[in-house]
């Protein structure tokens, strides 16, 4: 689990660190929906330049990303050998049954294997360059327009930040009831499928009771403090555009500018 | 049984850009029928160490001895249950693993995985209610309708049942009551007195080390820094107070008393070794002298 470095956070003083987490937000997503407009191999060039500027930005080691990338590997090569033997049209170069590579299909797998690395790329670069709690107060400014449609935006954000506050706790006491089982004997992801589901039920059964404690503790502690719902509540970080955000998107319409050039 | 750390070193996540230093260059043995203590302050490794003596942990380099098991980075996952039998763990705040319907089937369920048979379980359980001072009554209850303290015993009732011969305690009576504490130490002491457990103790209370500890490790950052009795340890205030330990309460008053122009061959560590090198200095009430 430890291993996973999509979601982690990676303290920094970095230009990437210093934006704004609505700016990131916002350009992670564009940057992921103009990754499918890319359809040549300058265009795919163009976006991998892109992406190396961020990370040259962030001053994170490009191994983290490489990293990044490595859980997901087969999910990948599941996906690009389908677009491999199921794309027709072009040059055959091997047939065997209805299975059949093709020119399209190599050069539509190796695109589709770039738009992976891309899309994993910048989400873990968003991931490691700001706080996940930065991440959940950037959601809430973005959605505070739908309060007029009697969203409850400020509640949604509050689940989000408790739940994203509440992750490496349960890990921990998840690693801490692991050891005490295994310790009285239970063995975690060994035997057939059926030993192991009965292995679970002494993990699961206590942290249920754990994160039920926890979350009465948790209101009594906020009952306790005068929470009464987030209207007109006032924020410790405030959200504010500088300078430096602008020169982002100024980089995403510039991106898009060499982007619409280089695709056919 | 004997547990031997030969230049045991433990990094966490190892590999990873999250890697951290948990253990430096441990070695030690912890003898058959011993009582130690493991002193330290929060952070220098005592927890990292516990988790070395049943192999949840392995050593990054070094050797760790159990008994006549060898565990090295390379040792397999597999075969480490009847280690795990014979070293019984109580973790802090044991009583988060308590999950089965009634507390006569979480106290059984170690030694069932353990391969005891069903019955002798359940008499295990009945029997090891009653040691850690609980009525029979609560064997059929749910586990979460007892109080914390009750089910922190059931939890240690859990570990007992499966008749460890080393018995490791990880702050096993923060958060007691008094009364609770002194009960389940004198419980531990019992079992190391009459039927030569092994003990492996993590504390912050001095008064514990002093009391029931025969042996004591003291950790800082990673590292095994002192290792001794503890009249040793606890002989020098100066260097324990510079690494964020104390004294027990008794050797505080002896030291008290000194100021004030008592006078001990040596600093006594428990309250009876207080009275008893008190007692010869005080002075007698006239009344008193002919009785």
């Amino acid at each position: 689990m430890n291993k996973l470095i999509i979601g982690r956070y990676l303290p920094g003083n970095s230009w990437v660190h210093q934006l704004d987490p609505r700016t990131k937000l916002l350009a992670s997503f564009y940057f992921i929906a103009i990754v499918f407009m890319a359809n040549t191999w300058l265009s795919y060039l163009v976006m991998f330049a892109g992406v190396m500027v961020m990370i040259a930005a962030s001053r994170i080691r490009i191994g983290f990303f490489l990293r990044g990338v490595r859980p997901m590997i087969w999910l990948i090569l599941f996906t690009v050998g389908l677009q491999i033997f199921f794309t027709t049209g072009g040059h055959v170069y091997w047939q065997w049954g209805w299975l059949h590579v093709t020119h399209y299909g190599l050069i539509n797998g190796a695109y589709i294997f770039c738009r992976f690395v891309l899309i994993i790329f910048v989400s873990t670069l968003l991931t490691l360059t700001t706080q996940p709690l930065s991440l959940a107060d950037a959601v809430e400014s973005l959605l505070r327009p739908l309060r007029y449609l009697h969203v409850p935006v400020t509640e949604l954000a509050l689940v989000l930040q408790i739940a994203l506050r509440f992750v490496p706790t349960l890990m921990d006491q998840t690693t801490k009831i692991m050891n005490a089982q295994r310790a009285r004997g239970v063995d975690f992801g060994t035997g057939g499928l059926f030993q192991q589901m009965k292995a679970v039920v002494p993990l699961l059964i206590p942290l249920f009771v754990d994160s039920f404690g926890i979350a009465e503790d948790l209101a009594t502690a906020m009952d306790a403090r005068g929470y009464r719902g987030g209207d007109g509540r006032s924020k410790f970080r405030v959200l504010a555009y500088h300078s430096r955000d602008w020169v982002a998107g100024g980089s995403m319409i510039v991106l898009t500018a060499l982007l619409l050039l280089t695709r056919r | 049984m004997d547990i031997t750390f030969d230049h045991v070193s433990y990094t966490y996540q190892a590999g990873t850009p999250f890697a951290g230093e948990g253990l430096q260059d441990i070695s030690v043995t912890i003898h058959d029928g011993s009582y130690t203590a493991i002193i330290g302050h929060t952070g220098s490794g005592k927890s990292t160490l516990l988790q070395h003596l049943n192999a949840l942990l392995k050593p990054t380099s070094g050797t760790v001895t159990i008994g006549d098991r060898q565990i090295t980075s390379e040792t397999s996952n597999k075969n480490l249950k009847p280690l795990r039998q014979q070293v019984g763990m109580v973790f802090q705040f044991a009583e988060n693993q308590l999950f089965e319907q009634t507390v006569a089937r979480d106290i059984a369920f170690g030694p069932k995985n353990f391969g005891v048979p069903e019955a002798k379980a359940n008499a295990l359980a009945e029997q090891m209610v009653t040691l850690v001072g609980l009525p029979a009554s609560v064997l059929s209850q749910s586990p979460f309708d007892l109080s914390g303290g009750q089910m922190r015993r059931v939890a240690i009732a859990g570990v007992l049942a499966m008749q460890p011969s080393v018995l490791v305690l990880d702050e096993p009576t923060a958060g007691l009551d008094p009364a609770g504490r002194r009960d389940m130490m004198q419980l531990f002491a019992k079992l190391h007195r009459e039927q030569h457990l092994t003990v492996v103790l993590v504390t912050h209370q001095m008064d514990d080390v002093a009391d029931y500890a025969d042996h004591v490790l003291v950790m800082d950052h990673g590292r095994l820094v002192k290792t001794g009795t503890p009249r040793e340890i606890f002989a020098d205030p100066v260097w324990l107070t510079a690494n964020q330990l104390g004294l027990p309460k008794t050797t505080q008053m002896a030291m008290a008393l000194q100021r004030r122009g008592f006078k001990f061959a040596e600093l006594p560590l428990t309250t009876s070794a207080l009275a008893a090198a008190l007692l010869p200095q005080l002075p007698v009430k006239a009344g008193e002298r002919d009785e």
